[in-house]
């Protein structure tokens, strides 16, 4: 249907098929070594060969450099392992303080989801608006755990001083009270049968998402909902979801949300300083297994035919591949990862609640990955750091004010105008965003016969015009 | 002789005017020492002796009484308006509110009449308040009849239907007069002839009569031969098992059993040595052990024994709760609920029709934000995030004019289409400056657009504030339609309606009927094949986005003047724009209609089923949506053309 959107009179037919028909599919084989030179489906009509063959499991498969041919996924892992290094040394020796340390734990969370975002959307091609809604499940799951527990041991504290030793159904009714007192209720809801064990809500907090996303993904996929249809129906999902937990009957204290998850339970004897750098480790690893993993991801066969879906689903499907599988698949699993990255994020954040899932919050995340650069993996981890620390600097009341005479410019006003500005600036005049930068650095350019990218990628309408 | 007829000449002219003068005085004074020392058994005669006498001045004294305004001078025994006023009372004349000096405070007494009294008086007023000139006064009498009825109104009422011209008025008096009738009255079969009478009415008050005659009280235990039994109720349906233990502990039967608590206080009770009966305490840490700890204290005769686990049940079981009328006769209350269960029936029908009303409203109200969206998205392809924005933007075009032009009607009358052309103005800027370059991007378009809609939103909170703005409408839009107590609906949602059809009218009009229209319906269906005829896809892109932004913008202003005007009010409604749009289907005026209808409908359908929660609806209502795409994935109507994917 947005294909339909062609207004400009045919390109030449002649255009259409230069590859020619004679081709075979080792003439498309590609020989380089650069991180980049896997295998690319986008390029054009060519590419149609490429996948082919990719399929029919000849060498081209062997010559794929693989994971540890990117220079990218290196220089990710050293970059963590030196910010979390950095930051340790500076938070043991009091230069930074903990509040800090937790910012930069919680940005690596973010950077994870929007890592995940960018595998869904520049890599795929599904703009997904509404991956916070899984980052929000995840620390919910998390959070339920995290309040139950320690509300547990308060409430047999409180209970070992009576004279009579606890019984299972009263810790269960001061519990009841303790955490929905605030919502007017006692009762424990279902969704709290198994809050008092932590595996089970840790697999929650990946599982439910994966859930949640498949069921959704399903729905969408099979009848063939793509594009902007797709993307606000995930929106409208996201809303939904969020008005849901905004009821105080949901049975997950409604807009209050949950809170004290700072305090982690058996760890109360250790200091906030100390669990924060804990949480920046794990946030770190989560984040470095995170890219490599999306790295892998793309590298293999399977991303080669996640970015022919994202270039030209219809000719995907003509070859053969179940696109709704693939898709499904990536759909599931990236809000898999999101939400293990929002199971990682809400315990330094201290609370989560329904507002942290609205709608705008995944938008959000879709600003950091554009403004990035999606269709690379650093382009949206670049992106949601760089966006979410100046976001918290600049809302913070870090930015100093801009006096003009008239009018003084108080950047806690106006920096949502002015990233609403440069969020369509990125849009209309640098696609490629903050990773485009990383070209002009590493020298490369898109004249090689390469990956496209999502920008140039998409332009169907050259390919497509009848 | 001369001297004589001049006193005769006086007399003449002086008695009948004196007389008439102190008619009221006189009235007074016979019955004076009651009236300054009203109480409540002996001043219903002198009341009907007051009212009876029919003098002008009567229901103005009457008021001035019970409103404690009247001093009784000492000296005389005459009664005279009066205030307090420093150590003097000024007085004014009981017969024409005149001057009549002032005098100390300590040769008058004010009349206080006690609460009872003033009842009295009061009710003794309603017939003439019933019986005034004055049509306003007699309906704010019934108004506060039908607020407060009494049984001792009947009476005076009943006097004054007979006399009542005005026909609304009298309609009124008679419903009040079967109203209290219901309740009060003491003819049955008067009464059943007014509940009849009222099966057919649908007022609240007329509910709140029969209810009023339907009230209950539970009874426990069987009831004696002469109650007016209602229905047994039963435990767990009509009634919760601790509803019901309430009501038994209230007659005095107590159940048998031993609360946690008491058992708990009796176990810590009988802790001796760290044990209780012979068990640790640190055994006491379950339920089932606690119990078998009080029951070995009760086997040792410590503790009262524990009863059955049946004891309640079989204590409600042998004392049935009935429920009882208080009204004791049979065919009294049979005929209520036969007349409730007809009005209710009713005032169902009623409610579905307001729910209609409502319904309407509501899809009217979508169609006007989402057609601008429906038709930019099908000419072009793109979704405009900033759509809700233009609806902002509208609005506050409207508040500005406001601020400029303070009439409210010829403001609105400005706003309107200024409205359209500020919003038409920056969906052009939009489209020009942004939409144009990401031509065949649907995605990065809808992204920029949402960039756009955050800075926009900033802006203009930068401008206007975080509070909401008012947009007032005019008076001859402030009220409300009522046909009934049940089916209302306010004139602006009526002006919306009106509005949305002209919209509708206005759309088809030029998709049908001109130039444009065709060039839309081209670009939409085949915009390649459009091109090559020789239609400008840009131009007419560039047409439809004006059009559909400055839709938006008078939507604002529609919008603004019920509901709040704030830089986040389009954010409010573009998700449901935006399903309205892929409920209806793409580029189709009439799949939007159907689009606004099928939500609007949905919406106000799932509130009625659930009407304590409104945030559950709008999530049962997306998740309807979700699963309607399912079913047609292209919307409603379908958007036709070789290009349709």
């Amino acid at each position: 249907m947005t294909d339909a959107a062609e207004t400009r009179p045919a390109a030449s037919l002649g255009r259409k098929y230069p590859g020619g028909v004679g081709a075979g599919p080792h003439s498309d084989l590609r020989v380089g070594a650069g991180p980049h030179s896997d295998l690319r489906v986008g390029a054009g009509p060519r590419s149609d060969l490429r996948v082919a063959a990719g399929r029919h499991g000849n060498a081209d498969g062997a010559r794929r450099p693989g994971l540890a041919g990117r220079t990218d996924v290196w220089m990710m892992l050293a970059a963590l392992a030196l910010i979390t290094l950095i930051a340790t040394i500076l938070a043991q020796t009091g230069v930074v303080s903990v509040s800090f340390v937790k910012l930069l734990g919680k940005t690596l969370c973010l950077c994870l989801a929007a890592l995940a975002l960018d595998l869904v959307w520049g890599f795929t091609g599904i703009l997904s608006l509404g991956h916070f809604a899984f980052f929000g499940i995840g620390g919910y799951a998390i959070g339920m755990w995290l309040m139950w527990d320690r509300t547990e041991a308060i409430v047999a504290g409180t209970l070992a001083r009576a004279e009579l030793p606890p019984t299972a159904l009263e810790l269960q009714e001061a519990i009841g009270t303790q955490i929905f007192g605030v919502v007017g209720s006692s009762d424990i809801p279902w969704l709290w049968t198994f809050a008092g064990s932590l595996p089970l809500q840790l697999a929650f907090a990946v599982l439910v998402p994966g859930l949640v996303a498949g069921i959704f993904g399903w729905l969408a996929f099979r009848s063939r909902v793509a594009g902007v249809y797709l993307s606000i129906l995930t929106q409208a999902g996201t809303l939904a979801l969020s008005l849901w937990l905004f009821q105080n009957d949901s049975g997950l204290r409604g807009n209050n949300g949950l809170s004290g998850l700072q305090n982690i339970p058996g760890l109360e004897h250790l200091p906030q300083s100390v669990i924060s750098l804990w949480f920046l480790w794990a946030s770190a690893a989560a984040l470095g297994a995170g890219y490599v993993l999306a790295a892998w991801v793309v590298s293999g066969r399977f991303g080669s035919v996640l970015r022919g879906i994202r270039d030209n689903e219809a000719r995907v499907r003509f070859l053969g591949y179940e696109v709704e599988h693939y898709k499904l698949a990536i759909f599931v699993g990236t809000a898999m990862v999101t939400g293990l990255a929002g199971a990682l994020y809400y315990p330094q954040a201290g609370i989560v609640n329904p507002a942290e899932i609205a709608p705008i919050a995944s938008i959000y995340l879709v600003v950091w990955v554009a403004i990035g650069g999606r269709g690379r993996l650093y382009g949206a981890v670049i992106g949601a750091a760089v966006v979410s620390l100046a976001s918290s600097w600049f809302t913070g009341g870090g930015a100093p004010d801009i006096e003009l005479g008239v009018y003084t410019i108080k950047w806690t006003d106006w920096w949502l105008v002015l990233l609403g500005l440069s969020f369509v600036l990125v849009t209309l005049f640098a696609p490629k965003g903050l990773g485009g930068l990383v070209d002009i650095w590493t020298q490369r350019r898109a004249t090689r016969r390469d990956d496209l990218g999502p920008d140039q990628g998409s332009k169907r309408a050259e390919e497509e015009t009848p | 002789m001369r001297l004589f007829l001049a006193i005769v000449f006086l007399f003449t002219l002086g008695l009948p005017a004196a007389a008439q003068q102190d008619a009221l005085q006189t009235a007074l004074q016979a019955h004076g020492d009651q009236i300054a020392k009203p109480s409540r058994r002996t001043i219903q005669p002198v009341l009907d002796d007051l009212a009876a006498s029919g003098l002008d001045g009567m229901p103005a004294f009457l008021e001035a009484w019970a409103a404690k305004e009247v001093v009784r001078k000492e000296a005389d025994g005459l009664f005279y308006y009066g205030s307090r006023d420093g150590d003097v009372y000024v007085l004014r004349s009981v017969e024409d509110g005149s001057d009549a000096g002032t005098v100390g405070r300590r040769d008058a007494r004010e009349l206080k009449p006690n609460a009872g009294v003033r009842k009295l008086i009061a009710t003794a007023l309603v017939q003439f308040q019933l019986n005034d000139p004055d049509p306003d006064r007699r309906r704010a009498a019934l108004d506060a009849l039908s607020r407060n009825p009494t049984p001792d109104l009947l009476a005076p009422l009943r006097a004054s239907i007979e006399g009542e011209e005005n026909r609304a008025i009298r309609d009124r008096k008679e419903a009040l007069d079967r109203l209290i009738t219901i309740r009060f009255g003491d003819d049955p079969a008067r009464r059943i002839e007014a509940i009849d009478w009222m099966a057919d009415r649908i007022s609240l008050e007329a509910r709140a009569a029969l209810n009023a005659v339907l009230t209950t009280d539970m009874v426990v235990g069987d009831p004696t031969e002469d109650a007016n039994v209602a229905r047994l109720l039963r435990v767990g349906e009509d009634l919760s098992e601790a509803e019901a233990l309430a009501r038994l502990a209230e007659a005095g039967i107590l159940p048998d059993t031993v609360s946690r608590a008491d058992r708990d206080a009796a176990l810590i009770a009988a802790i001796r040595n760290n044990a209780v009966a012979d068990r640790p305490v640190a055994t006491l840490d379950t339920e089932e052990a606690r119990w078998a700890a009080y029951e070995a204290l009760a086997g040792d005769g410590l503790v009262p024994p524990r009863p059955p686990a049946d004891a309640v049940a079989t204590l409600i079981a042998q004392n049935p709760i009935h429920a009882v009328y208080d009204e004791p006769d049979p065919a009294v209350t049979a005929a209520a609920e036969a007349a409730l269960s007809q009005v209710e029936a009713r005032v169902a029908r009623a409610q579905a029709a307001d729910l209609g009303l409502d319904a309407l409203s509501l899809m009217s109200i979508y169609f006007l934000a989402a057609i601008g969206l429906a038709i930019t998205f099908g000419v072009m392809g793109v979704i405009n995030m900033a759509h809700g924005e233009f609806i902002m933007i509208g609005a506050y075009t409207g508040y500005v004019v406001q601020t400029v032009v303070p009439d409210y009607t010829v403001s609105l009358i400005i706003a309107l289409p200024l409205a359209f052309l500020v919003a038409a103005a920056a969906g052009v800027a939009l489209e020009r400056l942004v939409i144009r370059h990401l031509a065949h991007r649907p995605l990065e378009t809808l992204l920029a657009t949402f960039g756009i809609s955050i800075a926009l939103q900033q802006i203009f909170k930068n401008i206007f504030g975080t509070q909401a703005v008012p947009l007032t409408s005019p008076d001859w839009l402030a009220g409300a339609w009522v046909l009934n107590d049940v089916v209302g609906i306010s004139y602006i949602r009526i002006a919306i309606f009106v509005m949305a059809l002209l919209f509708l009218a206005l759309l088809v009009f030029i998709l049908r009927r001109t130039r444009l229209g065709l060039e839309v319906r081209a670009v939409t269906q085949n915009p390649g094949m459009a091109a090559s005829l020789g239609v400008d896809p840009d131009r007419v892109g560039m047409a439809t986005f004006a059009l559909g932004s400055g839709i938006a913008g008078v939507a604002g202003v529609a919008i603004g003047l019920f509901a709040q005007v704030t830089s986040e009010m389009g954010a409010g409604y573009i998700v449901q724009s935006f399903m309205t749009v892929v409920v209806g289907g793409v580029g189709s005026v009439f799949g939007t209609l159907a689009g606004a209808g099928m939500i609007g409908g949905l919406q106000k359908g799932i509130e009625w089923l659930n009407p304590s929660n409104t945030l559950a609806a709008q999530t049962y209502m997306i998740l309807f949506i979700i699963l309607f795409i399912q079913v047609r994935p292209r919307g409603i109507v379908p958007q036709k053309g070789r290009f349709v994917q």
